[in-house]
């Protein structure tokens, strides 16, 4: 455990070496004129995808699991899909096609003589309302697996003495699955805060976005890094307060009996949350997919299709898949190492484990190069000293450096889901497989993972997209000749003509999609032969 | 699972090959602010000239430090960047040689170049006004004439902290010292239409969808949209490129330019390479396949370039301004150019 907090504060170590020159004169600047701006701008960034992500998330969540209405076989894997998108993408788009000589203007103004302009997308309300559409996943995934798993026994309790389903929401639904909530609240709030593609584009000047200029323009790197961590120490405090507040209640919820029936809806009812599903699927995903979709078409990128995209495909997928199953074995193994050992100082290993998330993707890629590359001069000197034979860079010349940047920045999203789910499991289970002698690494392989599952392919779904679409870290520290599907479409944004990558992009989506639906599908067969075979604990 | 673990081993081995390989003669290692696909088509038209194989990796920023952590043992052997501040960056980050080559030095005119020759420019470009054919009837304008109150709230620009805006300012700094350029940038935030957003082309798209009268952009971008891409000629047509001047100076340029690695693994073939760039073939790429002003005198410009008349770059050393960055950077601050 110690080592794995060890692996998360090397890029942290790597930062705090760069912060660590003083920098009085940018500060007195920094303080007068950038931070005070660059704050409020994050803060209502912010709030506004909380408040956006939150909603449709555990809206969407709610609804699927609680309903049975036309098209929800389909909704429930068309609703994770957004995240297969990189949001700067989503961002471009969104511009192309509502500004001022985009379609949907010139249609009004062509039918209804408006002139639209309040659709302005280069703007902090559509800034919140591009990131709101893109990241509601993270909430959605994470309150579908909490809710699937709530007691039967309670939700019919509940009904028994006459609580409607919106009581029933609001007092039992919802509180329980609070840790799932905030877990992937956390994470889309930190994706926000993670961005710099969208928010310049958009003209909203984020703190992250100072990190860069401080970096870059104001010739500051050691200013940049404090920045950085000053960010970072912010968050960790949020992140603990926020533990904190669930950790002395308990979320214990589940049992062996079979799922809630799905309620019967009025026939208004049903259409209507077919409607409140399909409008983040819609804006979320298939307008931009569907305007990727009519790029590749109209460039002909088909027809002139790039061949070295095979390739750089296999590369993308490669270093996702390793580092996913590295990230959840990491992260549901503290997770779990956390529960049996009740031991403070564990936890705040895990919780500084899960810090990577916390940093910008180049913040965390700079902060990985100087201890990357000491074990890899290390590596070296013992191979020539063994061998008489320089063989360079291994980490940095293999794409290691890569799937280690991974591991560090999703590692959160593992100890989380992994938290969450654990949490819903009482530890009165626990005790009873100890009376009858199960030893732990019985209880967790036929208790807890079993139980813990929904949330298991969860995490692994969320970390695999996000791997598929990393891109600052992966800009930085892949080695020569390597690209992924990101830092393909990145290279023709970068130009400004990110048309010109929509078939890349689409691959994004498309390596994506088998993912998310089996993923889907493996979370509920899970949950089915958790909730209908009872575990035999080992005796 | 078991397949991706089997394609990511054979990943590794082939990339650990692969990096032992490039030690070896024949190769030569390229780090690029531009992007890969852009200068493809030159890097291979090098290869098919010399023989010499070469390997690439671009990012957006980060590089100087990327070679100055990997050490003695950084494969990098040639810097490429798209802006002057990145060329000076490498050098105040120590991952640069002199390069000594009197080609170079013959072709290459002193103001875009180091005087210490760790860096030499090889393709120019200039920050100019995309102007409204319908609204703005002059063809010709300087820049201090973009901080006056004529153009009040018609002018678009992207965020004053981008490189390209960031150089700009640092010229007008160059020209007129700090104070004087506060009140000139003060003058020009007050002409903006909107807070700034988007990139070159939006200065366009945005005269084009009448919101302003002036946008500030790039050469090649407007070249691109009115030569290659269909969907966005309608903006390029809307706007004419004017070439500003500076009262009695010349055209703000940009330089794209070339280091030397500090430990160059494969020094000979970095410069025949950096020397191949500046050469008639690839200059002649530079001007047509990206539009871009060639270093080297003598080369014949695109066509739609050409069409925006004679450029006269302005006389001061480029080096100069890379200096006035940071000035430049924080007086958009203090005048809250983005806010």
């Amino acid at each position: 455990m110690i080592a794995l907090a060890a692996l998360a504060l090397a890029p942290l170590g790597g930062l705090a070496r760069l912060a660590a020159h003083s920098d009085a004169e940018i500060w007195a600047h920094l303080a007068a004129y950038v931070l005070p701006p660059a704050l409020a701008n994050t803060l209502l960034l912010l709030g506004g995808v909380a408040a956006v992500t939150a909603v449709v998330g555990v809206g969407t969540a709610w609804i699927v699991t609680a309903f049975e209405f036309p098209g929800r076989a389909a909704l429930i894997w068309l609703l994770p899909l957004p995240l297969a998108l990189p949001t700067y993408i989503v961002a471009y788009v969104y511009v192309d096609i509502l500004d001022t000589l985009g379609p949907v203007q010139r249609a009004l103004r062509a039918t209804l003589g408006w002139s639209a302009e309040f659709l302005n997308v280069r703007s902090l309300g559509g800034a919140v309302l591009v990131m709101g559409f893109v990241l509601y996943p993270y909430v959605y995934l994470g309150a579908r697996a909490m809710f699937q798993t709530q007691s039967a026994a309670t939700v019919e309790m509940a009904r028994i003495f006459g609580a409607g389903k919106w009581r029933l929401a609001r007092d039992i639904t919802l509180p329980l699955a609070r840790p799932a909530i905030a877990a992937g609240l956390t994470l889309a709030l930190l994706e926000t805060l993670n961005d710099i593609g969208a928010s310049e584009y958009l003209g909203v000047h984020t703190l992250t976005l100072s990190i860069f200029t401080t970096w870059l323009n104001r010739g500051s790197l050691p200013g940049a890094a404090q920045i950085a961590c000053l960010m970072l120490v912010a968050v960790a405090a949020l992140l603990a307060v926020e533990r904190l507040g669930w950790r002395r209640r308990a979320f214990t919820g589940l049992d062996q009996q079979a799922r809630t029936p799905r309620a019967v809806l009025s026939r208004r009812g049903r259409w209507l949350a077919t409607a409140a599903c399909l409008v983040p699927v819609t804006f979320g995903f298939l307008v931009p997919a569907g305007f990727l979709a009519s790029e590749v078409v109209a460039r002909g990128l088909l027809v002139g299709f790039d061949s070295a995209l095979v390739r750089h495909a296999a590369t993308t997928v490669a270093l996702a898949a390793v580092a996913t199953t590295l990230t959840i074995a990491f992260g549901f193994g503290a997770a779990v190492a956390v529960r049996l050992v009740r031991d403070p100082l564990a936890a705040a290993c895990v919780a500084t484990a899960g810090l990577g998330y916390a940093l910008p993707g180049t913040v965390l890629a700079l902060g990985l190069l100087s201890p990357v590359i000491a074990v890899d001069e290390a590596v070296n000197a013992l191979v020539e000293r063994i061998a008489g034979r320089d063989v360079g860079l291994v980490i940095m010349g293999s794409g290691a450096a890569i799937v280690v940047a991974y591991v560090i920045r999703f590692l959160s999203i593992a100890i989380g889901f992994g938290q969450a789910g654990f949490a819903r499991i009482s530890h009165d289970l626990d005790d009873a497989a100890r009376t009858t002698g199960a030893r732990a690494a019985g209880m967790i392989w036929t208790i807890h993972l079993p139980l813990a599952r929904p949330a298991l392919w969860g995490a692994a779904l969320l970390v695999f997209v996000d791997c598929l679409k990393e891109l600052p870290a992966t800009l930085l520290l892949r080695p020569l000749n390597v690209e992924t599907l990101s830092t393909y479409v990145y290279q023709f944004a970068t130009r400004g003509s990110f048309e010109e990558g929509a078939l890349a992009a689409l691959l994004i989506v498309a390596v994506g999609i088998p993912a998310v639906m089996r993923m889907v599908r493996y979370a509920d067969d899970a949950l089915h032969v958790a909730v209908t075979s009872p575990p035999e604990p080992q005796r | 699972m078991k397949v991706s673990l089997r394609i990511a081993g054979t990943l590794v081995v082939t990339s650990l090959m692969a990096s032992a390989a490039f030690a070896q003669s024949g190769e030569v290692n390229v780090y690029t602010y531009r992007e890969t696909k852009l200068i493809q088509p030159l890097l291979e038209a090098f290869t098919g000239a010399t023989g010499i194989k070469v390997n690439v990796i671009s990012a957006s920023s980060g590089l100087e430090q990327r070679i100055k952590s990997e050490g003695t043992h950084s494969p990098a052997d040639v810097l490429l960047t798209v802006d002057i501040g990145r060329l000076e960056d490498a050098v105040q980050a120590g991952i640069s040689q002199p390069i000594s080559s009197p080609l170079l030095d013959q072709v290459i005119a002193p103001q875009f170049r180091d005087p210490e020759a760790h860096w030499y420019g090889v393709s120019l470009r200039a920050r100019v006004v995309y102007a409204s054919k319908d609204r703005v009837t002059q063809s010709a304008i300087t820049y201090e004439e973009l901080a006056e109150p004529k153009w009040r709230g018609k002018i678009c620009v992207r965020s004053g902290q981008h490189i390209y805006n960031n150089a700009l300012f640092a010229a007008v700094i160059t020209k007129y010292g700090v104070d004087k350029s506060e009140e000139w940038l003060r003058g020009l935030k007050a002409n903006l239409a909107q807070k700034p957003s988007g990139g070159d082309r939006e200065a366009a798209r945005d005269v084009a969808a009448g919101k302003c009268d002036l946008g500030i952009g790039n050469t090649y971008y407007w070249a691109l949209m009115h030569d290659r891409e269909a969907d966005k000629k309608a903006w390029a047509e809307a706007t004419k490129v004017i070439l500003p001047t500076f009262v009695g100076g010349g055209t703000h340029v940009n330089l794209s330019g070339v280091v030397l690695a500090k430990h160059a693994p494969n020094k000979a073939n970095a410069m025949k390479l950096i020397e191949w760039l500046v050469g008639e073939k690839a200059q002649h790429m530079y001007a047509d396949m990206n539009y871009e002003y060639p270093v080297r005198a003598g080369i014949a410009l695109n066509p739609t370039i050409a069409g925006y008349g004679p450029l006269t770059p302005d006389p001061m050393p480029i080096a100069k301004i890379a200096q006035n960055r940071k000035a430049a950077a924080n007086l958009v601050d203090k005048v809250g150019f983005d806010n």
